[in-house]
């Protein structure tokens, strides 16, 4: 066996896992393309999901780098958000010792670690917005605000650009939500 | 151009379109889908034609149908589109008929994994089709590499006067990565060659001095004939022997003269490697990050990727073996391409890694082979 980590230092890896039909893959893409478009590093975005259109797993990689990027998957996460319990259970194992764990806690009832965020994404997002649908955004919002991993205008514009016509302002007060529940988060810790 | 985000399978209808293909006929099928998707709005924009087929038999038949006609012609499936497209290969490599198949491959056999990456279908997209018959079949590991192979199977296809295969992955094909398309007018594309003979001079399957002969489209006024069955230089059925077998090696002839031009592969860091992992697809990303890993070991370690993976680049192998200890093939599969290294390079000097059931090969199994 080879001790150690295979990851190349400066590698920022991040899953976003859950059941088919919560956004995960177009979350993966947006978080991507902030990176990648709006502040300039380097990000690839992967995917894995089952054949069924809606439900079954689903989850959406994200690696951000500073310098190129081979191996496009995760090798240990420093980010997972799980939107289902059974995305929890079996990716949990596959975060860093130090790693960021961010749960749905609507989904998301047996949370494996004492140092996770919970955070009612779904609920968040129907309050915020009259709509479910858009609990992928909220969780890019809790993402960034907690990690600042792409900067507050790269998601703004970036969620602005994929949000489809007619929808912009909906996606980015669901952000925003996310942004708030980051903040509360954040306060509580050092609180 | 600026930076865009973007997906392998729209890299590789871009490219489609940058090289001239105006025609597409296929069958969606996961995970190849987006490309008819894609160009099922983008090509009638820009005066070309999409129609969905009703299965990937009729597929290639119209995509062979289309290039006969005069346009640059394109199908796109996955393994059980693949194997249905396997006679039509045959027709189009026998007749000579440029046209470019996109086969993204998922997990197989049969249904398989419909949503999964493999690399199942090495030997198949060789050896697919029944009988002798070149093919030249190209692999990317990239977004980019997407483009510009798709750009280049239209070029060799147009060239040679032979189908070609694009042999993509699911991780290829679905990941998004950053890429800065080069302008239209930038990137070389090449047409097939017309002949300046009258109607009543023109043969399509004429030997000539670089073994392939002009194609004029049908209803340009140059009447031929062409059929599945061996032919003469008029494209008309023969049983001649001193036209039978001839007709097999010019059309070998065509490929393996021109190997210098179709063969691309990349290295890093070969000379004086102990180990050289040799890699194609997505898999040569896994590869790489192995090598940068094992480098960063002191391990003399060196990467070679292959992007022309039929013809099988055997110098360039042969070449590696000579001076390295041992070759590292990895691959999405039990063993397909490393038989051909094995046979370039020798049995001993082979390490295999495999993996067969939907993932990606990481950077630690090859990193272990390496170390190991």
């Amino acid at each position: 066996m080879v001790k150690g980590t295979t990851k190349a230092p400066g590698r920022y890896e991040i899953r976003l896992a859950g059941e088919g039909g919560q956004g995960l893959i177009l979350a993966g893409v947006i978080l991507a393309e902030a990176a990648a478009i709006y502040d300039g590093k380097n990000a690839a975005q992967t995917q894995s999901y089952g054949p069924e259109a809606r439900g079954g797993a689903s989850k959406s990689e994200v690696v951000i780098s500073e310098g190129e990027i081979d191996y496009p998957k995760v090798i240990e996460a420093d980010l997972l958000l799980a939107m289902s319990q059974e995305a929890c259970d079996k990716y949990y194992h596959n975060l860093k010792r130090d790693g960021i764990l961010i749960v749905d806690s609507v989904n998301v009832s047996r949370v494996p670690t004492s140092k996770a965020y919970r955070v009612p994404i779904t609920r968040l997002a129907e309050e915020a917005t009259g709509r479910r649908l858009v609990a992928n955004v909220v969780s890019l919002g809790v993402i960034v605000g907690l990690t600042g991993i792409v900067s507050r205008q790269a998601i703004e514009a970036a969620v602005s650009a994929r949000a489809p016509r007619g929808t912009k302002e909906l996606n980015l007060r669901a952000l925003e939500a996310g942004f708030r529940a980051a903040e509360e988060l954040k306060a509580q810790v050092t609180g | 151009m600026t930076a865009q985000f973007m997906q392998g399978n729209t890299a590789c209808a871009e490219g489609a379109l940058v090289a001239g293909c105006r025609f597409f006929a296929g069958y969606p099928i996961t995970p190849s889908s987006e490309i008819a998707e894609i160009l099922s709005y983008r090509l009638p924009a820009l005066g070309g034609k999409f129609i969905q087929m009703e299965d990937e038999i009729a597929s290639l038949a119209a995509v062979i149908g289309a290039s006969v006609g005069g346009m640059k012609a394109m199908t796109a499936t996955s393994g059980p589109g693949f194997s249905l497209m396997q006679e039509n290969i045959g027709y189009a490599a026998m007749t000579e008929i440029p046209c470019v198949i996109v086969n993204v491959q998922r997990t197989g056999p049969s249904t398989g994994l419909p949503t999964s990456p493999a690399q199942g279908d090495v030997m198949q997209s060789r050896w697919g089709t029944h009988g002798d018959h070149p093919i030249i079949v190209l692999s990317p590991s990239s977004v980019m590499e997407t483009f510009r192979l798709t750009v280049t199977a239209f070029n060799f296809s147009e060239k040679y006067r032979t189908p070609v295969i694009l042999l993509m992955d699911e991780v290829v094909a679905h990941m998004r990565e950053k890429v800065d398309l080069p302008a239209p007018e930038q990137v070389e594309v090449v047409d097939r060659i017309q002949t300046n003979v009258p109607p009543e001079w023109y043969f399509p399957y004429e030997e000539t001095a670089s073994d392939v002969p002009p194609l004029v489209s049908f209803g340009q006024g140059f009447r031929y004939h062409i059929t599945g069955l061996f032919h003469d230089v008029r494209g008309f059925p023969t049983e001649r022997l001193d036209e039978i077998q001839p007709w097999l090696k010019r059309v070998f002839a065509k490929i393996n003269n021109n190997l210098s031009d179709i063969l691309m592969y990349e290295e890093e860091d070969t000379r004086g490697a102990r180990t050289v992992v040799l890699a194609y697809g997505s898999t040569a990303r896994s590869a790489r990050h192995a090598v940068r890993l094992a480098r960063a070991r002191r391990h003399k370690a060196g990467f070679c990727k292959l992007l022309t993976i039929w013809p099988f680049p055997e110098e360039a192998v042969e070449r590696l073996a000579h001076t390295a200890k041992r070759i590292v093939v990895p691959e999405m599969n039990l063993g397909q391409l490393a038989l051909e290294v094995e046979r370039v390079a020798g049995r001993h000097k082979v390490r295999r890694v495999n993996r067969a059931d939907g993932e990606m090969i990481t950077p630690q199994q090859i990193l272990e082979a390496i170390e190991g």
